[in-house]
């Protein structure tokens, strides 16, 4: 006989140990030394996946139906795989928007919308509530149970008993004192709580423990092993039949269909949001966590069967509920320690759950439901409150105690009609309403409010006509003919057989169905809506999170607001206690190298900052509606639209204009590799050039040395050579120093009145050897009287002298003619220079005139000369503000053409 | 980024597989009243395949922070 002194004193002395273990790394976490950063406390913190409903129901399942057990744990295996796609999505997006619940999830996908963060909390709501209804009344069974140690009695009402008398009351209360302690204990922008990870990590060590302890003691202490207990089973026909499941199509897409509930119930159970995302401390524990939480729920399953079977086995003859064999055999084995740590397991995995779950609830119900409504109803008053995060904290621990008693109330006024598995799948069928809008919002784009909202409405109201409404009737509060015949007598809208649908288990029918629902209203309202700009805005910030969060928030090109400083640090301070908002503003004028004292108004990417902050502490909805009052917002209006249009639009031009230059550059840079070849070219050229008359001059003067007693004659015509030859070596290097004088513009102009016609005449006397050598056939034409021009007679004679030795150079050897034809006009004269030599190709027309160019021709090899003399021409008549061009076509001589300005002299 | 990706596509992989495994109609091979070593086949099946893929699971993440190294983690 155990006493129940001494039962109650282990049950709250266990509570105690939680409230200790909490305490600890809390502290520990103030010390900066935090217990719950590793991936270990991680994955065993998901494992509040399993409550009181896997402790007791799994093996009451089991024994039933079989497999029906498996496929809860089926699916958040499979959903675990996924970590990385979906929940590593997830966390990543909450980290960057600071999101603190599902329903804010939901709300800030959807345009930070109210309604939706409203309607998420009340499906949470009523979801939940029965589940942490079967996690007290699997406590109060239990309790009730082992009291009767070594007896096994079944209690027959344990919620009729009052609630002072009922331990699940007194378990409920404490709880509630627990995560008001350890949850709700400051407003935190991250809502991030160690102390109550830790405890939570610490129950899913004792279920999972205390579980395997039962199991390993039935296999191997009651039986001899697996083996055995199938072997004897199968003996039994009704008990074989659990060996496998029926074999059909219904069968198996029921199976199926609970697989996909179950993996969308691990993702989207406000405690699971909780401990995955909410309380995740790195994205990388994810790494280990998605296969050791799979890991653990294998474990936590593979004594089920034995179990089940076991305790068929053993209470074959006797009135004993499967759903109660964790503890009914050990006690009646008199194992009494393995009793009590079946019965202390039992509650840690009844507590951990409805600790997290309340937690997760009481934030949503506060930023959700009741801060819209404070905000709507009296906006001054809470907007002008001194301190409001005490009021918000004690909505939150309102809350708390308010959803304690519901369930307790919840527990003994309804709980009683159903097994622990039912709740918890009727439960898991209302959570998986927010697949779609989730699901839908990370990967779709065009996904909207207006959709997510008729989805969830059209989901949920299917599941409650499918699985709330029978039960309803069967309470007796609606006409039980409802259920059984159909609304008004039409049998296909009869809840549990929608459409006649009979396939498949009602759970399944009804997931198949509010699940058709909701996406198919989902998908339909959201591609024949308009989004609103903030809902275009949110819906690429979630879709594209990897892309975004590494860099500046894009929101700011989509809304632009100031608010003046003191507006926006009182209203922070309000609602997150002035130490933390001063902290946090210091934080961010750190990084963002502000300098507080002359800043008097925040800017956009301040106010979205500080938007962020308020978010944290009271959801995205109601941190937008606060800010909005204290921002002079600037809204999407067409003029910002256009400026922001015209900003891409400049951005896109700018990079259109980098690309012009680039290519620019890279001309230039190919130009300049062109100039670089040519030099190197024209100074092998001019070195040639010196050295043949130098080669000539010095053979000649080494004659002339070496041989004193040569003839007169000869030794003139040597001189006259060597003469020749110094001259042309003078010309040369007169010609460079010309050109590298014109081309730095060091040149010195000595201007007169020129008589152009004097200038041809000398020209043609200096070149008369030249013209002589070849016997060219001059021939002038030129007016008797020409205008006077303004210039530098010296460097238009050059500009003659090049042109007639240029056309001298390319006579033939034989006939050589050239013609110089001087006209004149009132404003400028014209010279042309004509041959009859080889002519030049047209595209050559224009390069002859640039610096270090030579015609080229493959016939008659490289012309001598430096390739200067018409480049130093042209300088010289654009000096004079002339033009020079050339008229030629191969084989038919060439004409070089200049005009000069006629001065007009002022007499 | 770079060695994250090959893994995410693993583990999808990953998650497609143990989908066609546990559902209709490889489960149904297995569906058979059989005691295989004194265990019933289908359970047998079952935690086999659920072994298998935590086993694949966790070796794809292991391998892949052995790949990146120490202190290189995330992206």
């Amino acid at each position: 006989m155990l006493k129940t002194g001494t039962i109650l004193l282990i049950a709250f002395g266990y509570i105690g140990l939680l409230f200790a273990i909490a305490y600890w790394a809390r502290k520990r976490a103030e010390s900066g030394r935090s217990v719950i950063a590793n991936p270990f406390i991680y994955a065993l913190s998901l494992a509040v996946y399993c409550t009181a409903w896997t402790f007791y129901g799994s093996v009451g399942r089991a024994a039933q139906t079989g497999w029906g057990f498996l496929p809860t744990y089926i699916g958040p295996t499979l959903a675990a795989a996924l970590g990385w796609l979906i929940l590593g999505r997830i966390i990543r997006i909450s980290k960057v928007h600071r999101i603190t619940s599902i329903a804010d999830f939901v709300a800030s996908r959807y345009g930070k919308s109210t309604a939706l963060g409203g309607i998420v909390t009340l499906i949470a709501m009523v979801a939940v509530l029965p589940y942490i209804a079967l996690q007290l009344k699997a406590i109060s069974t239990s309790f009730l149970i082992i009291q009767q140690y070594p007896d096994i009695v079944m209690p027959a009402h344990p919620a009729d008993l009052s609630a002072f008398q009922n331990t699940a009351f007194y378990v409920a209360m404490i709880l509630a004192v627990f995560v008001i302690l350890f949850g709700t204990r400051h407003l935190d922008v991250t809502e991030r709580h160690e102390g109550l990870v830790a405890a939570i990590a610490f129950e899913s060590l004792v279920k999972l423990v205390a579980f395997v302890a039962v199991g390993i003691f039935v296999t191997y202490g009651m039986f001899n092993g697996f083996g055995d207990i199938f072997h004897r089973a199968s003996q039994s026909p009704k008990l074989s039949a659990l060996f496998s499941f029926a074999d059909n199509a219904s069968g198996y897409s029921g199976w199926g269909i609970h697989i996909l509930l179950s993996l969308l119930a691990f993702l989207f159970l406000p405690r699971q949001f909780q401990v995955a995302v909410v309380e995740n401390v790195d994205e990388d524990h994810l790494d280990k966590a998605i296969w050791l939480f799979p890991l653990y729920l294998l474990a936590i399953n593979i004594f089920v069967l034995p179990i089940a079977l076991g305790g068929s086995l053993h209470f074959a003859n006797a009135n004993v509920e499967a759903d109660t064999f964790v503890l009914t055999l050990p006690m009646a084995m008199n194992q009494q320690g393995l009793a009590l740590f079946a019965f202390i397991g039992g509650m840690s995995a009844a507590t951990g759950m409805v600790i997290v779950e309340t937690i997760a609830l009481s934030t949503m119900i506060c930023n959700h439901l009741v801060m819209p409504l404070l905000l709507r109803l009296q906006f001054g008053s809470i907007a002008s409150l001194e301190d409001a995060g005490d009021l918000l904290l004690a909505i939150r621990r309102a809350s708390i105690v308010l959803l304690m008693l519901l369930g307790y109330a919840y527990f003994h006024y309804i709980g009683e009609f159903y097994a622990l598995v039912s709740i918890g799948m009727v439960s898991f069928a209302a959570v998986a309403q927010f697949g779609p809008a989730i699901l839908g919002g990370l990967f779709w784009k065009t996904g909207n409010r207006s959709g997510a909202l008729w989805g969830l409405v059209a989901g949920f109201a299917v599941w409650g006509y499918t699985l709330v409404l029978p039960s309803l009737a069967q309470v007796g509060l609606l006409p039980e003919t409802i259920a059984s015949q159909g609304p008004f007598g039409i049998a296909m809208l009869r809840p549990t057989r929608l459409f006649g649908l009979a396939e498949m288990d009602p759970i399944a029918r009804s997931v198949f169905w509010s699940l058709l629902a909701n996406v198919a209203a989902y998908v339909a309202v959201s591609l024949f809506s308009t989004p609103s700009a903030i809902e275009h805005t949110q819906a690429a910030l979630f879709v594209d999170v990897f892309q975004y969060s590494d860099k500046a928030s894009p929101t700011t090109l989509f809304r632009r607001g100031t608010a003046s400083m003191p507006d926006l640090q009182s209203l922070l301070s309000r609602f997150l206690g002035r130490p933390r908002a001063e902290e946090a503003m210091t934080r961010y004028a750190q990084e963002h190298d502000i300098d507080w004292a002359k800043a008097s108004t925040a800017d956009t990417a301040l106010v979205e900052h500080a938007e962020k902050l308020l978010a944290g502490a009271i959801g995205s909805a109601s941190a937008r509606v606060l800010v909005a009052s204290v921002v002079k917002e600037e809204p999407l209006g067409l003029e910002e639209v256009m400026g922001i249009l015209d900003e891409t639009r400049q951005v896109i031009m700018y990079s259109r204009e980098l690309e012009k230059a680039t290519a620019e550059l890279k001309d230039a840079n190919r130009r300049l590799q062109e100039l670089d070849n040519l030099k190197d070219e024209f100074i092998s050229t001019v070195t040639h050039e010196l050295r043949t008359p130098l080669t000539s001059v010095r053979s000649l003067a080494e004659i002339l040395q070496d041989n004193p007693e040569l003839k007169r004659e000869t030794v003139a015509q040597f001189s006259a050579i060597i003469v020749r030859q110094s001259e042309r070596l003078t010309r040369l290097i007169s010609q460079v120093l010309d050109f590298q004088k014109i081309e730095s513009g060091r040149m010195t102009w000595q201007m007169s009145k020129v008589d152009m016609r004097q200038c041809i005449a000398d020209a043609v006397d200096a070149a008369g050897q030249l013209i002589r050598d070849k016997a060219i056939a001059l021939n002038l034409d030129l007016p008797d009287k020409t205008p006077l021009i303004n210039g530098d007679a010296d460097r238009l004679i050059q500009v003659m002298l090049n042109l007639i030795a240029n056309a001298v150079k390319f006579c033939p050897s034989s006939g050589g003619r050239i013609t110089i034809c001087l006209k004149t006009d009132s404003e400028k004269m014209r010279i042309d220079v004509t041959d009859n030599g080889i002519g030049i190709a047209f595209d050559q027309h224009e390069r002859i005139f640039e610096k270090f160019s030579q015609i080229r021709d493959s016939i008659h090899g490289r012309p001598a000369g430096t390739g200067l003399g018409l480049t130093i021409t042209k300088r010289i008549v654009e000096f004079h503000g002339g033009r020079i061009w050339v008229s030629s076509q191969p084989g038919q001589g060439a004409t070089f053409s200049f005009t000069l300005p006629v001065a007009h002299w002022v007499a | 980024m770079a060695t994250e990706k090959p893994l995410r596509q693993t583990l999808v992989a990953l998650f497609f597989l143990g989908l066609v495994l546990f559902n209709y109609p490889v489960v149904s091979l297995f569906n058979r009243p059989l005691l295989v070593g004194g265990i019933p086949l289908f359970y047998l099946y079952l935690f086999a395949v659920w072994f298998g893929l935590v086993l694949l699971i966790g070796l794809a993440t292991v391998l892949r922070s052995r790949r990146a190294g120490p202190g290189i983690s995330g992206d």
